[in-house]
């Protein structure tokens, strides 16, 4: 893991109207690192990932995503983000290869680069086979999995998750972490909200939102040692015990 | 909910009070060069009764199909140069009737009812006479001579079939990628928010050109409607049209957040309008102020009545600039506020 930070909040909020949403967050994620994101329904994970993603601006703060600036540069940095969203977000009566041509072409890849790229995309996911048959045919794990390389597939420096193992059997979810870490290892900085705590001790650190704050952040052993509970899940019950915003 | 019980209520309104085929007070124009006794107690007559307002007297021949074709009137009565003496002379006169029939349905009420009243002259004058007098009224129905339907609703389709198409399908399609969280992906993505918005866009506005020109085909070689004026100014308003039916449906799937919320809203706040507020079913004219002035946000309403202005009366843009002007109005009020919308729920 580098020291190289690809993302950087200070004091970054978000108000909507007089209800904030993300209260004044500071953190660093570093390339090539699982920053696990933390919280309760309702804590701001969401609006905080959406800010850092270009897709809302701030209220005020500053962020940086891959070195640009998230009020000025938003478009930029949608260009070095991968995006997988809490709902499965896949065209279901299109085929598993004209998704894939699909969100390759919106970040302008080239013919050639996505032919190439799918043959050994699919080969991975031992999807070969099953190239040409419509995504709605697929199980719903092979179809996260499908989600996860296209939300990388142009080679974004950063993919941000959302919730991606909803839903999912625990084989699926440990093959889909396989995955991820692959991702890590070629250099893909990941960001992943996740409710299962043992996601959570696979990330390399981790943060925990309460009430649109950031109550504790560092590694889970740091955090498992700091509280001076055994896993992280108690870590996470003896933080969200403290909301006072209840969770819709 | 109030959808549920507001339902009922509003529609038994308007369509128990409002959507009368009945017509009142119907704008006429009246050529008298005669100006006797008898041809002024008519006109006093006709006027008298509640079906009738003279809009304007006008004084030659000539007059008459400029003002038809500015659509104030709907009716006008000509009467020969020599009315009174007509009558004390032969007993009998005759009285002219041109109805605008490019809609079919008013114009024969209209002409019935003028028709009666002149009866019903004749019959006070004639009491107490060995001889009847007789005014014999001859009818024109300008535009539509056969009284044909189809030139009532080919017009009518058109702004139906092009408002469905492109609004409610628009909105759903883009309401159904919210759903489906596709919309999202596309919007962290490196697109701009107004290239999707006219990527789903363009096919509809395809389609639509394919209904057009269907239609149009389908009513000139099947039904015998002609294309009186300019193809061309026809064609450009449609599309005009289409593109404020497009920008309606961008409004929609900005605000809805369901494919069935999107449905609903297409239908209630367009569709239901558009049938019966936009002079295709119901004349307008008859309408009471509140309806009448709701109708004319209903887009459909100048849509319609530019179509029926080019097509059947073959009028060119001067005289439905007014409209043109109006639709375009819409386009930049709607679009804008679409995109407004837009922007506020990527903020």
């Amino acid at each position: 893991m580098s020291t190289d930070r690809v993302i950087t909040a200070e004091h970054l909020s978000k108000r909507f109207g007089s209800f904030t949403a993300v209260d004044a967050i500071s953190f660093d994620v570093y390339r090539g690192e699982i920053f696990g994101f933390l919280g309760a329904n309702g804590a701001g994970k969401t609006t905080a990932m959406r800010m850092l993603s270009g897709l809302s601006m701030p209220t005020s703060g500053k962020a940086s995503v891959a070195g640009f600036d998230v009020y000025k540069e938003n478009e930029k940095i949608k260009q070095n983000i991968g995006y997988m969203s809490q709902k499965f977000s896949l065209y279901e009566d299109l085929t598993v290869k004209e998704n894939i041509r699909f969100y390759a072409g919106i970040y302008g890849k080239s013919n050639q680069f996505i032919k190439e790229k799918t043959a050994v995309v699919l080969d991975r996911l031992h999807l070969t086979a099953e190239g040409d048959k419509l995504v709605k045919s697929l199980p719903l794990g092979w179809k996260q999995k499908l989600a996860f390389s296209v939300a990388i597939f142009h080679e974004p420096k950063i993919v941000f998750l959302d919730e991606p193992t909803g839903g999912v059997d625990p084989v699926t979810r440990r093959e889909f972490w396989n995955m991820i870490y692959q991702a890590a290892n070629a250099g893909i900085t990941i960001f992943v909200t996740t409710h299962y705590m043992d996601e959570a001790e696979y990330c390399n650190r981790v943060s925990i939102m309460v009430d649109g704050r950031i109550d504790a952040l560092d590694t889970p052993q740091q955090l498992k040692k700091t509280y001076g509970v055994a896993t992280m899940d108690d870590v996470f019950l003896k933080l969200a015990r403290k909301a006072v915003r209840s969770a819709d | 909910m109030f959808i549920l019980l507001g339902m009922p209520v509003v529609q038994i309104i308007i369509f128990g009070f409002a959507l009368t085929n009945e017509v009142k007070n119907s704008k006429i124009a009246i050529l008298d060069p005669s100006n006797d006794a008898a041809s002024t107690s008519l006109i006093a007559q006709i006027e008298a009764s509640r079906y009738f307002e003279v809009d304007q007297v006008i004084h030659s021949a000539d007059e008459i199909e400029p003002i038809f074709k500015k659509g104030r009137i709907k009716l006008a009565v000509i009467f020969p140069a020599s009315f009174n003496e007509d009558l004390q002379h032969f007993n009998k006169a005759q009285v002219q009737l041109i109805a605008d029939a490019s809609d079919p349905n008013v114009a024969n009420t209209l002409t019935n009812y003028a028709t009666a009243v002149i009866m019903d002259y004749q019959d006070r004058i004639t009491q107490g006479r060995k001889l009847p007098y007789t005014i014999s009224t001859e009818m024109r129905m300008l535009y539509n001579p056969e009284l044909k339907g189809a030139y009532n609703f080919v017009p009518g389709v058109m702004a139906m079939v092009l408002l469905l198409v492109c609004t409610m399908m628009t909105a759903i399609t883009i309401v159904r990628e919210k759903e489906m969280g596709t919309m999202e992906i596309m919007l962290v993505s490196p697109m701009k928010p107004f290239r999707i918005v006219i990527a789903k866009a363009v096919p509809y506005l395809l389609l639509s050109s394919v209904n057009i020109t269907s239609i149009l085909l389908l009513s000139v070689f099947v039904l015998d409607v002609p294309i009186n004026g300019s193809l061309l100014l026809l064609v450009f308003e449609s599309l005009l049209f289409t593109l404020v039916s497009l920008a309606l449906g961008l409004l929609i799937s900005s605000r809805a957040e369901s494919q069935q919320t999107a449905m609903f809203i297409s239908l209630v706040a367009l569709f239901l309008p558009t049938v019966m507020l936009s002079g295709f079913m119901f004349p307008v004219e008859n309408m009471p102020l509140p309806l009448r002035t709701v109708s004319n946000i209903v887009p459909a309403k100048w849509y319609y009545s530019i179509v029926k202005s080019v097509m059947i009366k073959g009028i060119g843009l001067h005289a439905v600039w007014k409209e043109t002007l109006i639709l375009t109005g819409m386009l930049i009020f709607f679009l804008g506020l679409a995109i407004k919308n837009f922007k506020i729920r990527l903020a």
